[in-house]
């Protein structure tokens, strides 16, 4: 039985560039537009309206007992068909029929008051997420002991830690009994521990044959708890299907991002006086088919610069960020003695170094071992996605590196 | 899985079953306000006591300003303290209610933008703060109305029809503005405005009986149109006794401005309230 049906279903925003209307028109701008237009005087021109679709002609149906990972980039519209089918926000265009009761969860801990008690927050967020009364009340101990707060029950959650708060939060909701649950990304918070029984509840709920629809950059858990996913890109769905099948065009896609730069000639090129960037590029060694950049891959590091001083004696600094903005680590070649002309230089990434998450890499070139003559900020940027092999554990791994070393282990004593 | 109840969305749509959804929401109404009105006091020292001392310290400055300094006289037999606060208490009731539902949405834009419900519920429940303040200034005016040995005669009975015409008037008034905050942040700057000038403009700290003086003035009619007007007319007569000014006639108008307010307004918030999130 199809219990989501979704025909031609589109979501129109209207930007404004010249005044930002959507977000902080006032009476006067808006007076004084019409007031323009009502003497002729408003240029059409003077605004520039741009339509942005955030979703397009978008058909699909969802059967019952359906697991649907929704993936792609940020703004591909993900969010956006989830707010229409929890009906924050009505589509433009389109039809959505859906049969049976929803519970969405867009965030964790909706509309929990900092100053009430956990307590009274079960009970509000509770109603606020559609539960009765009574419901709640048959629920409540168990809500409690999930997320383990029982101490803190007469406490203001203002003065609960962060880990509590979403536990908390997650707790409630995992004690609605929709037929339809939809989750927008609850997993991106908490820590490992907390994550894991998240996705532990999650496949109870699925096994319990209700309806799923999961939001998630978390390819991993997206592809143990989905049998199909949604591959959204610029407000359209672009591929549905077998959730390997989709996960894999994905991730393909998404490697290509910004993995080369190349300047032709030295007036174009970034660079200083003294140096030109010619060429800046990551080369991944693919393996066993796949066409993205994982934790196994190894990957090189290609540098190729302008010389423009007659003799000179440089050194490259390669600093190598995580999206966050920590530096992972920062490597130096050994200076040189060079003339004028083209230097290259190649560094090799090994596999199972580093962990799954966006990285960004930063060059520069040193002169004397000490004078900076030129850094290019962002000369590369890719993403390593997660790869998981004998693991039944799909959380977020957690640190920047994810080395194989030897750790052994072995039964050193057998007890009688 | 026995019975499945269908739901259509499409643009325009969700009209169908909204009542009935907003009667299927009732407890969550109860609990958002129930949420306003135990955050109130949280982390004051004297907390609820607030509810006395504020209409009390108005009534005094009233009285000293009006009173003693400006030498103004309530009505034939009517004390004056007890003239101005029952004026201030139904005043405070419908400013309190009506800033309350217009500020309603935005206060909880944090639940617009992350789930459903009939919208309709968020400016509803905020009306039960208002309620309880209100109670609250009641009964401190049944008390000094004891002292100055100045209890109220049978007209009481009439007391709630007013209490209910100052709710549907901040409702009407209050709705209407709470659509057009989450557009315009002007509107949170243009209401304690609004308030401060019907203090002044109501009949609170002087009798109406002295606008009577000027029946035949251009905006005798235009004072009448203010539906608050002859709801604190009537409020005062139903506490203070018939000694207390009252044009039974200006309800008319009252109740006339306010049904056709209430239609505007509902209509206008139906119209609007499914893009709230796109604006907020």
């Amino acid at each position: 039985m199809q219990v989501i049906v979704a025909e031609d279903i589109s979501k129109k925003y209207i930007i404004d560039h010249q005044k930002a209307m959507r977000k902080s028109s006032t009476l006067r701008d808006t007076f004084s537009e019409k007031f323009k237009h009502f003497f002729g005087k408003g240029e059409q021109d003077e605004v520039e309206k741009e339509e942005f679709w955030a979703l397009r002609d978008v058909n699909f149906a969802v059967d019952q007992g359906d697991r649907v990972g929704i993936i792609g980039h940020n703004g591909a519209g993900k969010s956006t068909l989830l707010k229409i089918l929890s009906k924050i926000t009505e589509p433009t265009g389109g039809k959505v029929t859906i049969k049976g009761r929803v519970a969405s969860l867009l965030e964790v801990g909706t509309g929990f008051h900092p100053e009430l008690t956990g307590r009274e927050n079960i009970f509000l967020n509770g109603a606020i997420l559609g539960m009765k009364r009574h419901e709640i009340k048959s629920a409540f101990e168990s809500i409690v002991e999930f997320a383990g707060v029982e101490k803190f029950l007469d406490t203001p959650v203002k003065r609960y830690s962060s880990g509590m708060y979403v536990r908390l939060g997650f707790a409630i909701s995992a004690h609605l009994s929709p037929e339809i649950l939809i989750i927008d990304e609850v997993l991106a918070v908490g820590d490992a521990d907390f994550q894991k029984k998240c996705l532990g509840k999650m496949r109870d709920v699925s096994e319990s044959g209700r309806t799923i629809l999961f939001v998630s950059h978390n390819l991993a858990a997206v592809q143990s708890l989905c049998n199909r996913a949604f591959y959204f890109e610029h407000g359209r769905l672009k591929m549905q299907g077998d959730t390997t099948h989709v996960v894999n065009n994905y991730l393909s896609h998404v490697a290509k991002t910004n993995l080369e730069h190349f300047w032709e000639t030295p007036e174009e090129a970034p660079g200083s006086d003294e140096v030109r960037f010619r060429t800046v590029r990551i080369d991944p060694e693919y393996q066993g088919g796949k066409h993205y950049i994982d934790v196994t891959t190894p990957a090189r590091v290609h540098i190729e610069f302008w010389n423009m001083a007659e003799r000179a004696d440089l050194n490259l600094s390669l600093h190598l960020y995580a999206f966050t903005g920590e530096c992972i680590f920062n490597v130096g070649t050994t200076s040189q003695s060079f003339e004028k002309g083209l230097v290259a230089a190649t560094l090799e990434i090994p596999g199972n170094f580093l962990n799954d998450g966006s990285y960004v890499i930063s060059i520069m070139v040193v002169k004397d071992t000490s004078t900076v003559l030129f850094q290019l900020p962002d000369a590369l940027a890719f993403e390593v996605e997660d790869h998981r092999e004998g693991v039944t554990w799909y959380g977020k791994w957690p640190g920047y590196v994810r080395p194989q070393l030897n750790f052994q282990i072995s039964q050193s004593e057998v007890l009688v | 899985m026995a019975y499945l109840n269908e739901v259509v969305i499409e643009a325009g749509h969700g009209a169908k079953n909204y009542w009935k959804d907003l009667w299927k929401n009732r407890e969550l109404l109860w609990i958002l306000a129930r949420r306003d009105l135990s955050v109130r006091y949280k982390q004051t020292a004297i907390g609820a006591a607030w509810a006395v001392l504020r209409p009390l310290a108005t009534m005094a400055v009233m009285v000293f300003v009006f009173e003693m300094v400006g030498k103004f006289e309530g009505d034939a037999g009517v004390p004056y303290p007890l003239m101005v606060l029952a004026g201030i208490t139904i005043w405070t009731f419908f400013a309190n209610t009506f800033t309350q539902i217009s500020h309603s949405i935005l206060l909880n834009s944090n639940l617009v933008t992350k789930t459903y419900f009939p919208r309709l519920i968020m400016p509803l429940s905020s009306v039960l703060v208002g309620f309880i303040d209100f109670a609250v200034s009641l009964g401190l005016y049944f008390i000094i109305a004891l002292w100055k040995n100045h209890l109220p005669g049978l007209e009481i009975i009439f007391l709630p029809l007013f209490v209910l015409l100052a709710l549907l008037t901040s409702l009407s008034f209050g709705l209407f503005f709470s659509v057009l905050n989450v557009r315009f942040r002007d509107i949170a700057q243009l209401i304690p405005f609004l308030v401060q000038i019907g203090f002044y403009a109501c009949p609170i700290a002087y009798s109406a009986s002295l606008v009577e003086a000027s029946q035949d003035a251009w905006w005798y009619d235009l004072y009448y149109l203010n539906p608050m007007v002859s709801i604190i007319n009537g409020f005062k007569w139903s506490l203070l006794g018939d000694g207390s000014f009252f044009k039974v006639s200006s309800l008319y108008s009252t109740v006339g401005v306010i049904s056709v307010m209430l239609l505007i307004s509902i209509y206008y918030f139906r119209k609007e309230e499914n893009s709230f999130v796109d604006y907020i």
